[in-house]
């Protein structure tokens, strides 16, 4: 019974995505039953078509920058709040936190209508802020969750040796809380990577990989979507298992 | 180093994320607010103090419809997503062997990473009028013409459950795994069945950790876009959509920043409703 349960949710989880790849690999136009081939047509027509390549690009440029902006303020953030006593420390954590309670439609929509009213353009590197909005306050909880008294005894030993407030954070902290710095790096990749309304609102004539699977799918259904949602699917399972076996193995240990 | 050198370069390490985060996002926040009570005359804004912007939500029956129909999906989905994956995150914990049990969470979790935009258009391959589902049902007699199920709330709610299955199963399965066993042969012990136990013992016992999921389901799935708009279409629109809508098609800014400080209003008084159970600090 409870076997028979979780074989029938699993079913209903991998559904769309077995339909999704299977189909990618149709020898035909529309991207349902009955399947023929296998045929990579479609992955060839992807890879091929400039648009769909740029986007993707610019996706990785927009997820490597903001996530690199949103660690280091992040770090930056949580090593002065964690080594500092500084006045109304809990109004900071909180102000912090904060965009993690509002809906990404409306952290997108309050940057637009301020972006609009002094007269600015519509870039990537608007969408590129958005994306550090959302994701300072994880890369900030994140970090600081881990800042313990074991790394800042080793600060100490470093400053009576005569380190320097920079090499101590370099040399010292930064190493130290590696695994967790790592851990919201790539957290924060793949949630910039895939976010959709931000970047919708935000660009204009460059945009990012959801915006332009977004425009493709007004076309209707696609094998070319099938195989485009397909390599994205790959990139992002390869990413999850590649921190799962390097960041994660190492802290369990 | 003194005290006082300390504290002034405490600020500089605080400084940049403090005053990224108020000018991204607080000033953003407050001028949208600032625009919800603005009002168009054409096509040029007029600031003021108006109301007339949420005299008109409550007034056009369409907007009004729109909040009514984002909080019946919302709670649907909620619920349905709690009842599905509380039993599957209960056999993980439970009925599968600990040293499997990373890897049975990491398999009913995998789609999750599916693009979000990707994961809504794979369902509408799933639900379309010759998908998948309708050409099976039809290959094995049990219709005789294929049911309109792409383009309904139907999808919509069945794409949104397929996405918070998986998570409320992660977030379930964490707080299972922390309740010690000792508490189930307690109950057992005295005598109660495995029905008793789950009902007096263990639900009670994880009831922080559903309602924190289900805060965390309620709040993503109201503010969402792209799920109604790909698998509802516009048969019925939610609040999300609207505010959309008024953004492209009729560029009434001061009516979507008040739209969306209803969404945050929304969302607020879920959290009080839910205040007492939730512990967002342990998230």
């Amino acid at each position: 019974m409870p076997w028979a349960y979780a074989l029938a949710l699993f079913g209903f989880i991998y559904l769309p995505v077995a339909t999704l790849v299977l189909f990618s690999f149709q020898n035909g136009s529309l991207p349902v039953p009955p399947f023929n081939g296998p045929s990579l047509r479609w992955y060839g027509d992807v890879l091929g078509d400039d648009r769909l390549v740029e986007a993707l690009l610019n996706s990785l440029m927009v997820a490597l920058g903001s996530s690199a902006i949103a660690v280091a303020l992040g770090f930056s953030a949580a090593y002065a709040l964690a080594r500092h006593v500084l006045p109304a420390s809990a109004l900071w954590r909180a102000l912090l936190i904060a965009p993690l309670t509002v809906s990404y439609l409306i952290v997108g929509l309050g940057l637009l209508i301020v972006v609009q009213r002094l007269g600015l353009g519509l870039s990537l590197w608007t969408a590129g802020i958005g994306h550090v909005v959302i994701n300072l306050p994880i890369a900030f909880a994140i970090i600081y969750a881990s800042m313990g008294a074991q790394q800042q005894n080793a600060e100490r030993a470093a400053r009576d040796l005569g380190a320097d407030e920079a090499r101590v954070v370099l040399l010292v902290t930064v190493p130290m809380l590696a695994p967790a710095i790592l851990a919201a790096f790539f957290l924060s990749v793949t949630l910039s990577w895939d976010e959709f309304i931000i970047a919708f609102l935000l660009t204009r004539f460059d945009v990012t990989l959801p915006v332009e699977i977004w425009s493709m799918l007004r076309s209707g259904l696609s094998p070319r979507l099938n195989a485009i949602g397909s390599l994205v699917f790959l990139v992002s399972v390869s990413a999850v298992l590649l921190l799962e076996l390097t960041v994660f193995r190492k802290r369990r240990r | 180093m003194s005290a006082q050198t300390a504290t002034i370069r405490g600020w500089g390490f605080l400084a940049p994320a403090v005053l990224w985060t108020l000018a991204f996002f607080i000033v953003p926040f407050v001028v949208m607010g600032a625009m919800s009570l603005a009002t168009l005359d054409g096509r040029t804004l007029v600031w003021g103090l108006s109301l007339d912007n949420y005299r008109e939500l409550a007034g056009q029956a369409y907007l009004a419809r729109a909040i009514a129909v984002s909080l019946e999906i919302t709670l649907t989905v909620t619920l349905v997503s709690v009842l599905l994956a509380y039993p599957l995150a209960w056999i993980i914990a439970y009925r599968v062997p600990p040293r499997w049990q990373r890897l049975v969470l990491l398999l009913a979790i995998l789609p999750f990473w599916t693009s979000y935009v990707v994961r809504s258009y794979a369902w509408l391959l799933v639900l379309a009028r010759d998908g998948v589902v309708n050409q099976t049902l039809m290959g094995l007699g049990l219709i005789a013409e294929p049911l309109t199920l792409a383009n309904t709330r139907f999808a919509t709610v069945t794409g949104f459950v397929h996405f918070f299955v998986m998570l409320l199963t992660l977030t379930i399965y964490a707080n299972l795994v922390q309740l010690s066993p000792n508490y189930r042969k307690a109950a057992m012990d005295l005598g109660a069945n495995a029905f008793q136990t789950f009902r007096h013992v263990i639900l009670p016992l994880t009831l922080p950790g559903i309602m924190t999921g289900a805060f965390l389901t309620f709040v993503l799935c109201i503010g969402d876009y792209i799920t109604p708009q790909i698998l509802g279409g516009n048969t019925e629109l939610t609040v999300p959509q609207v505010i959309m809508v008024q953004l492209g098609r009729r560029a009434d800014f001061p009516l979507a920043a008040a739209l969306a400080i209803v969404l945050m209003g929304i969302v607020t008084l879920a959290y009080l409703a839910m205040a007492r159970w939730l512990r967002l600090d342990r998230l």
